[in-house]
């Protein structure tokens, strides 16, 4: 007896009969239907764009803006927001946006220093936990919850204290902090990877160690992670604008974000804009990224 | 019939359509459905998943999840039409005039809660007359607990949930349900996730009560043979429309559907068409042989035995199937046949090879005339991997062939578990769960296994789909000459499909023999509970006359 | 029981003791020791000065001595001494950190308040234009930097309204809009997980269970799913003692409130790398014992954690 998986019982029943049991139900078509188109929602887009503009503020910062962000014209200071200074000017006459825009590269510099240590060390040590066994998971999960008991900020000032300040010290120091985040999205999304039936069938199907992480366990545990360092990055730029606020970050003149809004708060009382508009820039980039986490989080999930 | 018609409906459902979701997105779940229940009958709702029964039952309770919306009919409890009740109005008539039974005991109940607060919750928001005091409520709780066959209930009023097993939860919920004596109750697959010596004396219970108390119950089920046990009436669902309604033994003896036929075919007890020609070929070396096998898990005071001493041989070219309820050893005995698992003592050998403690190459080699098939097609295949990737996997991981014979060797496999070839570029998530085992079933033949473990393979499958893959896996048997372990908690299936079968109980193979002894004669007490415990005795009742 | 609460305080014990021996050897790795560094600003310091003072902190003595000196007066209270002042990190941190509890403790509670309220309304908002607006706020809380939202603040209550001053002069607004700022950033996280939280809760099964018994919306969220939901948001909320502290130094800065925030950017300042040691292990501490604290109380809300005994399984629910 031959079966056709399309017409299955066609054999024992009239044609106006035929039923197709296997046809997916509602839930499982749309799923199959969402997946493929997820890279084109207009969501993922209107939240890409921005953030590639302010990529494009950090790599070629006079292509948009034509002001110079260190020498301002003192004729010109304290100007309010308006066509010409889209930000106003400060107390040097200096145009805010381009201080802006040309701060950008700074401290996304610094925070993908940061975001590039947590990533590395984090993920190498979140693999150790998951698949090293048992005597090194719990080493190296207390390791991870030391990381965890020392507040980045202060991490950040050990080393701002030891080395001089400057972005290094704080991209390094922020960095350390995010090992421990992306160590337990790692482990757990291994571990959780690792269990399924399908790794255990790569084996049984010839696969090696290397293989089967390679090919199997690395790539579906990879959304999380991604999602993570989209939100992480966010969290750096949040802490490195922070502690550039409190002057641990580039001396001025250097435009930098935290350090933009620290010299403005000395005209708190007749220039809003210097403090308010740069941390609106920090805002809306942090919540980009944010969002951006949660779509990629949505993508990658499987 | 006519005693039914004479008595006032208690429900009514009028030309009912349900559709998820909205606009060009929107998908039907049910279409004009009409169904009439009387006071204290029980009517069982039985269908394929997608059929839409759960929809139906989820509606007449006012339950639907946010997406799915009504786009017309009538729902009449007594008279009154409950679409067009306000939430509050709804929430007043749950629990007291329409109460379910769910699904999953195990996760029906709240983790954080004593068994007492649970119970004693319906009373508190339902506080009809004056104010009951704690120790009224308490009172009333055990009676409840005692109604529904609970042992030392005074005991169960300070446990949590974690501290039952999963039918004493099962007794817990019924009790809730039946707390406030409604008028009907929507009873949503209750004992699907139970073993099947506690699903009978759970449907006992339950349908003792609903006798009792003249509860009207709709009982949705998948399982016709469960389904002709309890109810007086069977309404078949497919594709969200009600296909037939009508009373059991006249469905049964005369269905005039054809789905419902075919439906009770897949229910109907069969012989054993398991052809068994092979069995002069005894002398030959078996392909699975298991002698004393032991595993224990844990030491000391955690020690636990999951699988004692046990033996057994798989004839090449047969079926062995080993049957058993939830934690009696009959999965770890697989594992470690497949060499994921090591046993404390005892020889397993493939093909008359002692592979008990093979490891690295030799493993991977005994691989390649043994394959393991999961019961969660699901998890089986990797998400990313598109089904001709996941079926040449195995053959690029040992190097066979070229890329040209490769592929010509997928289109064999796709053809041999009679798949289209044109489902070969497609994503594993895109293809249905019947699709996705016949693409896990090609992948272990690939390298031209000859021994197949199936470890419950067609258990997370709908009744015709599982004939199926049935079909499917007795025509590979006969074609290949395939030897299988199957390993199943589902008697019905054992039965059409093995040539010996195995009875595990905690642990020890308690029964060995062909699938005719077994099932006919048996000799160990445990498996004569087990088939006693079977449902569908009015099927095999019928099937005989 | 008692097992439980005595593995939770080895481990405690254990990542503070960890935490000494890393922050230790990260001081030994710096290119110079803490005496060196500190007078490196200092021209008038000569080798026999350096000495001298080195002798007097005992930092010339061998490492094992020093690590084991150090470590033995850890668990006596002792957190070493600054080099600016000499005097006891303790005592240094001890005059001021009356008024930074005060701004950290009120705004951890306002925080859970404010994060159990927002989640709260988000569950039982009718409207789902409402419930979308709600959830979107955290993600919102989260990408404020603290000493932007402070500043903000301050130009608009103090300079435009006028209705508080600029220093903190004990009125209520003084220490109410700190604690506010600090608030609004901290109960971000907690709000975030706990919605999430209160999501798988809902997912489940037995909800459906309590409707079909007849309970409210707001029924099952006061009286089943806030209890079951608990957990994750508590172990973030413990975790952000971290988030505390440095919101604390920030929003004193921000404010001119005196606090651990003077004594951070002095130690800083002054490049006194025994007072930021000294600070490093005290709020490790602080945050082992509000963990140990938390995971003790693990138990009462969920009666499973005691019999499966899975270790941080709660932990790992929030991760």
């Amino acid at each position: 007896m031959s079966i056709k998986l399309d017409e299955p019982l066609e054999l024992v029943q009239s044609p106006e009969t035929i039923i197709v049991p296997e046809t997916p139900v509602a839930e499982e078509s749309q799923t199959a239907r969402t997946k493929p188109s997820a890279l084109k929602s207009p969501t993922l887009w209107l939240t890409c764009a921005p953030l590639i503009m302010i990529l494009g503020w950090a790599l070629f910062p006079t292509f948009f803006t034509g002001f110079d962000p260190i020498s301002g014209v003192p004729a010109q200071k304290f100007q309010g927001p308006g066509a010409e200074h889209w930000f106003g000017t400060d107390h040097l006459g200096r145009d805010v946006f381009a201080r802006v825009v040309h701060g950008t590269s700074q401290t996304l510099l610094t925070a993908g220093l940061a975001v590039t240590i947590g990533l590395v060390v984090g993920t190498g040590l979140g693999l150790l936990a998951a698949t090293a066994g048992r005597a090194a998971d719990a080493v190296t999960m207390r390791l991870i919850d030391v990381l965890l008991a020392v507040p980045g900020f202060l991490i950040s000032l050990i080393i701002v204290t030891a080395f001089a300040p400057g972005p290094i010290s704080l991209g390094v120091g922020v960095g350390i902090a995010s090992i421990a985040s992306f160590a337990r999205v790692v482990r757990s999304e291994v571990l959780r990877v690792r269990s399924l039936d399908y790794v255990e069938a790569a084996f049984m199907n010839g696969g090696t160690y290397w293989s089967v992480v390679f090919n199997h366990i690395l790539p579906n545990s990879c959304g999380p992670v991604l999602a993570l360092l989209a939100v992480d990055l966010g969290v750096a730029i949040l802490a490195i604008s922070g502690l550039g606020f409190l002057g641990f970050g580039s001396p001025p003149p250097t435009p930098e974000w935290g350090l933009l809004i620290a010299e403005g708060r000395q005209y708190l009382a007749s220039a809003w804009w210097l403090t308010t508009l740069p941390g609106v820039v920090i805002v809306a980039v942090v919540i980009l990224l944010a969002g951006l986490g949660r779509q990629l989080h949505k993508i990658f999930r499987f | 019939m006519s005693s039914i018609a004479q008595t006032p409906k208690l429900l009514n459902i009028r030309g009912l359509d349900i559709t998820y979701g909205t606009g060009t997105e929107a998908v039907s779940a049910t279409r004009n459905i009409n169904l009439e229940l009387a006071a204290g009958e029980i009517v069982a709702l039985v269908g394929e998943s997608g059929s839409g029964k759960s929809t139906l039952s989820k509606a007449i309770i006012g339950l639907l999840p946010e997406v799915a919306r009504i786009g017309g009919g009538r729902i009449e409890l007594a008279g009154e039409d409950l679409l067009q009740y306000t939430e509050k109005q709804l929430q007043a008539l749950r629990g007291r005039r329409i109460g379910m039974v769910p699904q999953d005991p195990g996760a029906s109940l709240d983790p954080v809660k004593t068994i007492e607060s649970q119970v004693a919750e319906v009373f508190r928001l339902h506080p009809q007359g004056a104010k009951r005091s704690k120790k009224q409520l308490r009172t009333e709780v055990i009676r409840l607990l005692n109604l529904v066959g609970i042992d030392r209930p005074e005991q169960r009023l300070t446990q949590y949930p974690h501290e039952l097993s999963g039918g004493l939860k099962q007794r817990v919920l019924i009790a809730i349900a039946f707390a406030l004596e409604p008028d009907l109750l929507i009873a949503d697959e209750p004992t699907s996730a139970l073993d099947v010596t506690v699903q009978q004396t759970i449907l006992e219970v339950f349908t003792r009560l609903a006798r009792e108390m003249g509860t009207a119950v709709i009982f949705v089920t998948h399982d016709l043979a469960v389904a002709t046990d309890i109810a007086d009436r069977i309404v078949v669902m497919q594709h969200g429309r009600i296909k037939e309604d009508r009373p059991v033994r006249e469905i049964l003896q005369n269905p005039h559907d054809p789905y419902t036929r075919m439906l009770l075919t897949e229910a109907a007890p069969t012989e054993g068409t398991a052809d068994d020609s092979l069995a002069t070929a005894s002398e030959l070396i078996p392909a699975i042989e298991v002698l004393g096998l032991h595993k224990v898990y844990g030491n000391g005071k955690t020690e636990h035995t999951a699988v004692d001493s046990v033996s057994f041989a798989v004839r090449p070219g047969t079926t062995f199937s080993l049957v058993g309820e939830s934690g009696s050893g009959k999965s770890t005995t697989a594992r470690i046949i497949m060499r994921l698992l090591d046993p404390t003592a005892g020889t397993v050998k493939i093909h008359g090879t002692d592979i008990t403690t093979v490891r690295g190459a030799a493993k991977r080699e005994l691989w390649r005339s043994l394959q393991l098939v999961y019961q969660n097609p699901d998890s089986a295949l990797d998400p990313r991997y598109s089904v001709s990737r996941i079926i040449s996997e195995p053959l690029e991981n040992y190097k066979v062939g070229s890329k040209s014979e490769r592929k010509t060797r997928v289109s064999e496999l796709l053809d041999a578990v009679n798949l289209p070839s044109r489902l070969a570029e497609l994503g594993s998530k895109e293809l249905s769960g019947g699709q996705r085992q016949r693409v896990a079933i090609a992948r272990a033949l690939a390298l031209g296994a000859k021994t197949l473990v199936l470890d419950e393979a067609l258990s997370a499958l709908d009744v015709l789909t599982q004939a199926q893959i049935l079909t499917l896996l007795e025509d590979l048997q006969i074609t290949q000459g395939l030897s299988y372990l199957f390993i199943s908690h589902d008697l019905h299936v054992v039965e059409r499909f093995s040539h010996d079968v195995g009875v595990m109980h905690q642990g020890r193979l308690v029964e060995t023999g062909s699938a005719a002894q077994v099932f006919e004669n048996p000799t160990s007490q445990y498996t004569q509970q087990l088939l006693d415990s079977n449902p569908g005795t009015l099927l095999r009742e019928l099937a005989l006359s | 029981m008692a097992a439980y609460i005595a593995k939770r305080i080895g481990q405690a014990l254990l990542v503070i003791w960890l935490a000494y021996t890393l922050v230790f050897l990260a001081v030994q790795l710096l290119p110079n020791d803490p005496v060196t560094i500190f007078l490196s600003a200092d021209a008038a310091a000569d080798p026999a000065t350096i000495a001298a003072m080195k002798a007097q902190y005992g930092y010339d003595q061998p490492l094992l001595t020093q690590y084991f000196n150090q470590l033995i007066g850890l668990f006596q209270g002792d957190f070493g001494y600054s080099l600016a002042s000499g005097q006891p990190v303790s005592e240094r941190i001890g005059a001021v950190v009356g008024s930074t509890l005060v701004l950290a403790s009120s705004s951890f509670i306002t925080a859970v308040l404010f994060a159990v309220l927002l989640v709260a309304a988000a569950t039982l908002a009718r409207q789902s234009w409402l419930k979308r607006l709600i959830v979107n706020l955290p993600p919102l809380f989260a990408a404020i930097p603290v000493f932007w939202l402070g500043l903000v603040l301050l130009q608009v209550l103090s300079i435009q309204l006028g209705v508080m001053s600029l220093f903190p002069d004990g009125s209520f607004a003084a220490i109410g809009v700190p604690v506010l700022v600090l608030a609004i950033h901290v109960s971000a996280p907690i709000a975030q997980v706990l919605l999430k939280s209160v999501d798988n809760v809902n997912a489940q099964p037995f909800v459906d269970v309590l409707r079909a018994k007849g309970a409210s919306p707001s029924w099952i969220f006061f009286r089943h799913t806030l209890k079951n939901a608990a957990a994750p948001a508590m172990t973030i909320s413990g975790i952000t003692v971290g988030t505390l502290l440095a919101g604390s130094v920030i929003t004193e800065t921000v404010f001119a409130r005196s606090g651990l925030g003077q004594v951070v950017l002095q130690a800083v300042t002054a490049q006194d790398v025994a007072l930021v040691q000294g600070l490093v292990l005290l709020t490790a501490t602080a945050f082992v014992v509000v963990n140990l604290v938390v995971d003790l109380l693990y138990p009462l809300l969920d009666p499973r954690i005691l019999k499966s005994g899975t270790h941080g399984a709660p932990r790992a629910l929030a991760a």
